[in-house]
């Protein structure tokens, strides 16, 4: 059972296939209760991943909120619905973490960083985390060009025999003020064309208790100015052509309205910022295959961001405070693959990509564009058990301004090396290592934000050396399924370009220099059959890490820990299924930290760990599949922040109502 | 018996793994203690406020207690652990009078009012955006960024006038746009205003207040940015200008109260400003976006003459350790030259002591961003 849909999680060609292809069997499995885990067991790099179906399950909100489950990943959090909300993969920083939405990568030339908590898992199938990158040749130049990535693939329109059209429409609400209905609509246009609409609402007064204590002073108060509203809207065509290529097209809109709360301090609790954003693509992807040998990938994409800060503490001569950002992305993408025989592929991928930004009220404002051209050639042998994959990537930064001084431009070749062996005969165990060199260029706010900007940044490298195995089995027993992974890691940022956080994006940039990371990322899953009707599933995670700060042997914080980096962290979901209900428990453990990066007890941060808790029912509702769940999260009622000065909720609610139509 | 005690170990393990996972209690964070000088029992010591990063709440107070010649780093939260969310986020200025010192915490919007012996905190003066704080006539005086009109003017802000026994603030008067430090010659308040809300459209003017009246007399222009402001005895008041960061180079420029006209300038980048009898210390730090570099100077400029004395007071080679001069202040009774070096505001800072002529006597780590000192009188 597990096999079946691992099956379609692990399509290896990087673009969504067609719809018509996969079978509905969702309402089947919802009510059959099936292991939530799905595997990857031929991937070449480190992969984690959480399915449609495990995703339903967990007591998550957003995407943020799931992949604080993986290891190897802390989450920037600053709390409530509407908080800001970024993942840090093996402390190498946020801007190294590539988000890929249907196989096209989110940016933002402006900060580098996509907020994950703006990603509802209402429309999600499938997460994947890859270290490195995803083991595959055919993807584009920007799959080879980050330190780590995520794939996020959302959901595609699936049909039953005879169908032709499908919805689903599901209501959120609970603490906080949560109000969040969504909908969903798939429609087969033809034979060869279907399409899906789906959207959402959000809205939240983001209220809720926050506590804090030294022992003698002992405050509670209501968190204040964290509302939400946000509206996304997305619309996809999935299509196969006669020649048996396939065709997507996706538009998206996001518009949200939303209070900053800024840090709680002394004597000062309420902060009165406020940010509207308007985000909208279009993306398209093209795939064919010609011949037996040769295959392409064609991507475009357009995106325009718009952001409006409004502070009204600070009155200027021209009335309060008020920057607006707009920028634009063209992007566009041609990859190929060629086999050359059996064992040997070849693949080229070329894009091209145009930034620009502008800014409303920021003096000194560069106005920047910048041109980054990317090729990479990749090859994949495979050598009876054993795989090797390579590639060089090529990057050019071209970067003008309108006004003022623009960044100098920049040329990078940058190598990594994949490679796996299967020791045995059977598939379930696969060593691995791999080596990667990559950079990120310096954000536009890096470069030209007003005062703190510096257009002489370097690009802030990562070497990654990494070595692990993983073993998965698929049983019939009592065993449904069992995986097994490690990964022991080296890595080494150079360059690290470092933001003092002011108010939201307005930071002090510096090269701090260098920073050495070695950990280890482990992992089980297994689901056993406990008792015949129950299906159980369970999830420990651990990561070990030393992220340590090595740039000048004279000073502090020379070999501590950087600042938000813990030693320990890992995660616990344990999961079962009985006849039409089911029961979720999760735990999130992050050790001690630091807020800045020296180990003096000033900049201490206390280890926080929150348990959630999940019931669900599903049920057939005048012919309807329905389904209920309630949600007890941070059930101990922990008081803990991830950010200083950000408090997080403490014990919440949230319930759900999902029925298909 | 070997089993037995396998299993007794690995419980043990365990527990001591899972105890050393969870939370600790909640604790004060004890000051650090550190010696640095002989001790000296004639001498009243002095406070050091360190103004923390921006939204860590990280103000802290630091006391050279000069009878023991120790530093003591990180004094208000355990003489003051009831103090809610400890001493607030960005310090920006420390005084002392009559028996109270008075911390102006910026954005924890309040003056915190300890006792000047023990730190013990006695209340705080809520203002919000406070910057500044000085006294004439038994009133305190604290500059505010927050726009005195509410939202519906350009963003002039105000000076607060203080009761100092009450704490209340009794009357406001507007001056111009965020005002920063003030200086008092006769029975006028001088007031820097810098305008730094709207670049490049700073304010450029010095606000006269008459103390009588507490209203603004008159305006006087003087250049962009205006930052710092000291008295010196000859009636001349000396006040910087941070230019725009671009273009524009930072300034000294002297006021002649008498005239209320700017008599003098100096092609000085003062970021701060001392005055000890006829010796007025400044040291700059200016950051060039043409050449993306920061320049360091370490002047004297004598007030009585007008004329720059030396370009490096610290005179043994020993600025070459300090990155980012940040504060600065000279003793009242030995003359000694206090710099602190903020670093790259996200360590702890170093703290330098060096005798009038210009040679380290010893340095200490203080917190984050050293920046303002008081010193107990005698």
């Amino acid at each position: 059972m597990t096999g079946s849909y691992a099956g379609y999680a692990q399509d290896t060609v990087p673009h969504p296939v067609a719809a018509a292809v996969t079978k509905d069997t969702a309402a089947a499995r919802t009510l059959r209760g099936v292991t939530i885990f799905s595997d990857r067991t031929n991937s070449v790099t480190p992969v984690q991943s959480l399915s449609g179906e495990a995703l339903q399950k967990m007591n998550s909100l957003s995407v943020a909120d799931a992949v604080r489950f993986f290891s190897g990943v802390q989450l920037k959090d600053y709390g409530g619905v509407g908080g800001l909300k970024t993942l840090n993969v093996r402390s190498m920083g946020t801007n190294h973490v590539g988000v890929f939405y249907d196989g096209i990568q989110l940016g933002n030339a402006q900060n580098g960083t996509v907020d994950l908590g703006r990603f509802s898992l209402d429309n999600m199938e499938q997460i994947d985390l890859y270290n490195a990158q995803k083991g595959v040749v055919l993807q584009p130049a920007k799959g080879f060009a980050s330190a780590s990535s995520i794939y996020l693939q959302s959901r595609k329109p699936t049909f039953k025999e005879g169908e032709s059209m499908h919805g689903k429409v599901g209501f959120k609400t609970g603490s906080f003020g949560l109000i969040n209905p969504s909908v969903r609509v798939e429609q087969k246009l033809n034979d060869r064309i279907s399409a899906v609409v789906s959207s959402e609402w959000t809205h939240a007064d983001g209220r809720y208790k926050f506590r804090y204590t030294n022992g003698t002073y002992d405050t509670t108060a209501v968190r204040e100015n964290a509302d939400i509203d946000a509206w996304r809207v997305e619309g996809g065509l999935y299509g196969v052509l006669r020649d048996s290529s396939t065709w997507q097209a996706k538009a998206y809109y996001y518009n949200s309205d939303r209070g900053l709360p800024g840090p709680v301090v002394s004597n000062k609790f309420y902060n009165g910022q406020r940010q509207w954003d308007r985000n909208f693509f279009f993306q398209t992807s093209y795939s064919k295959k010609i011949g037996t040998r040769y295959s392409m990938l064609l991507n475009a994409k357009y995106m325009r961001d718009y952001v409006r800060y409004l502070d009204t503490s600070m009155i200027t001569v021209n009335g309060a405070f008020i920057n607006r950002f707009k920028q634009n992305e063209y992007y566009i993408s041609s990859a190929n693959q060629y086999k050359i025989t059996s064992f040997w592929d070849v693949g080229l991928s070329a894009d091209f990509q145009v930034n620009n930004m502008t800014a409303v009220n920021l003096d000194h404002f560069a106005i920047p564009t910048r041109y980054t051209t990317l090729a990479a050639l990749a090859t994949q042998v495979h050598l009876g058990r054993v795989d090797i994959q390579g590639n060089m990537l090529t990057t050019i930064v071209n970067e003008t301004a309108r006004a003022y001084t623009a960044g100098k431009d920049y040329y990078a070749y940058t190598p990594t090396i994949l490679a796996s062996w299967q020791p045995f005969a059977s598939p379930d165990l696969r060593v691995r290592a791999f080596y990667k060199n990559i950079f990120r260029m310096p954000t536009f706010n890096d470069m030209y934000y007003t005062t703190v900007g510096n257009t002489n940044l370097k690009p802030e490298y990562t070497k990654q050396y990494d070595a692990g195995f993983s073993y998965t089995h698929n049983g019939n027993g009592f065993l449904q399924f069992f995986s097994l992974q490690a990964d022991g890691y080296y890595s080494h940022v150079k360059n690290k370009i470092v933001a003092a956080p002011g108010k939201l994006f307005r930071w002090q940039m510096q090269n701090l220099g260098s920073v050495e990371i070695y950990g280890v990322d482990a992992g089980v899953q297994l689901s056993p059959r406990l008792i015949k009707t129950v299906q159980t599933d369970f999830s420990v995670k651990y990561t070990y890490q030393k992220a340590l700060d090595m740039t000048n042997p004279a000073e502090a914080n020379y070999k501590d820990q950087i600042a938000y980096a813990p030693v320990h962290s890992g995660s616990f979901i344990g999961h079962a299924s009985w006849n039409k209900w089911e029961v979720n428990y999760s735990f999130i453990y992050v050790g001690e930290r630091y807020f800045l990066g020296v180990n003096i007890p000033e900049y201490y941060m206390q280890p926080w760990y929150t348990s959630d808790l999940s019931l669900s029912t599903s049920f057939i509702f005048n012919k309807k599949l329905t389904r209920l769940t309630g949600e007890v999260n941070n059930v101990f009622n922990q008081h803990y922040d991830v950010v200083i000065s950000y408090p997080m909720p403490g014990r919440y609610y949230r319930v759900t109502a999902t029925i298909n139509l | 018996m070997t089993r037995t005690f396998n299993i007794y170990l690995v419980v043990l393990v365990a527990l001591a793994i899972f105890a050393g996972a969870c939370r600790k209690g909640p604790q004060i964070v004890p000051p650090v203690e550190t010696p640095v000088a002989d001790p000296d029992s004639l001498t009243n010591g002095f406070y050091l406020l360190n103004e923390g990063n921006m939204g860590m709440n990280l103000a802290t107070l630091d006391y050279f207690d000069r009878s023991t010649g120790t530093y003591k780093r990180n004094i208000y939260s355990e003489v003051n652990p009831g103090a809610t969310k400890e001493m607030g986020d960005v310090g920006n200025d420390i005084q002392i009078y009559g028996g109270k010192l008075y911390a102006v915490i910026n954005m924890s919007d309040k003056v915190e009012v300890m006792d000047v012996h023990s730190a013990r905190r006695i209340g705080q003066i809520s203002i919000r955006n406070c910057r500044y704080i000085t006294f004439y006539k038994g009133k305190a005086y604290v500059s505010s960024y927050a726009a005195a009109q509410g939202d519906t003017n350009t963003g002039e802000g105000f000076i607060a006038e203080v009761d100092t026994a009450t704490l209340q603030v009794l009357r406001k008067v507007e001056v111009g746009r965020q005002p920063e430090e003030m200086a008092i010659v006769g029975d006028r308040m001088y007031v820097a205003n810098s305008g730094g809300y709207s670049p490049p459209n700073y304010d450029r003017t010095v606000s006269v207040v008459d103390m009588n009246t507490f209203t603004e007399a008159k305006r006087i222009d003087v250049a962009i940015n205006l930052h710092r402001m000291k008295a010196d005895q000859y009636g001349d008041i000396y006040v910087t200008s941070r230019g725009d960061y671009y273009d524009i180079p930072s300034k000294l420029y002297v006021i002649d109260t008498k005239q209320d006209i700017v008599k003098d300038s100096f092609d000085l980048g003062a970021s701060n400003l001392c005055i000890k009898g006829d010796s007025a210390y400044i040291y700059s730090v200016e950051w060039s976006y043409i050449t993306s570099s920061n320049t360091v100077s370490y002047a004297i400029v004598n007030v009585k003459n007008e004329n720059i004395v030396t370009n490096n007071f610290i005179t043994d080679g020993s600025e070459k350790q300090i990155a980012v001069p940040y504060g600065m202040a000279i003793d009242p009774a030995s003359g000694d030259i206090y710099v602190t070096d903020a670093k790259d505001y996200l360590l702890p800072g170093t703290l330098y002591c060096f005798d009038k002529t210009g040679k380290k006597k010893w340095s200490v780590t203080t917190g984050d961003i050293p920046a303002h000192f008081a010193f107990i009188p005698r």
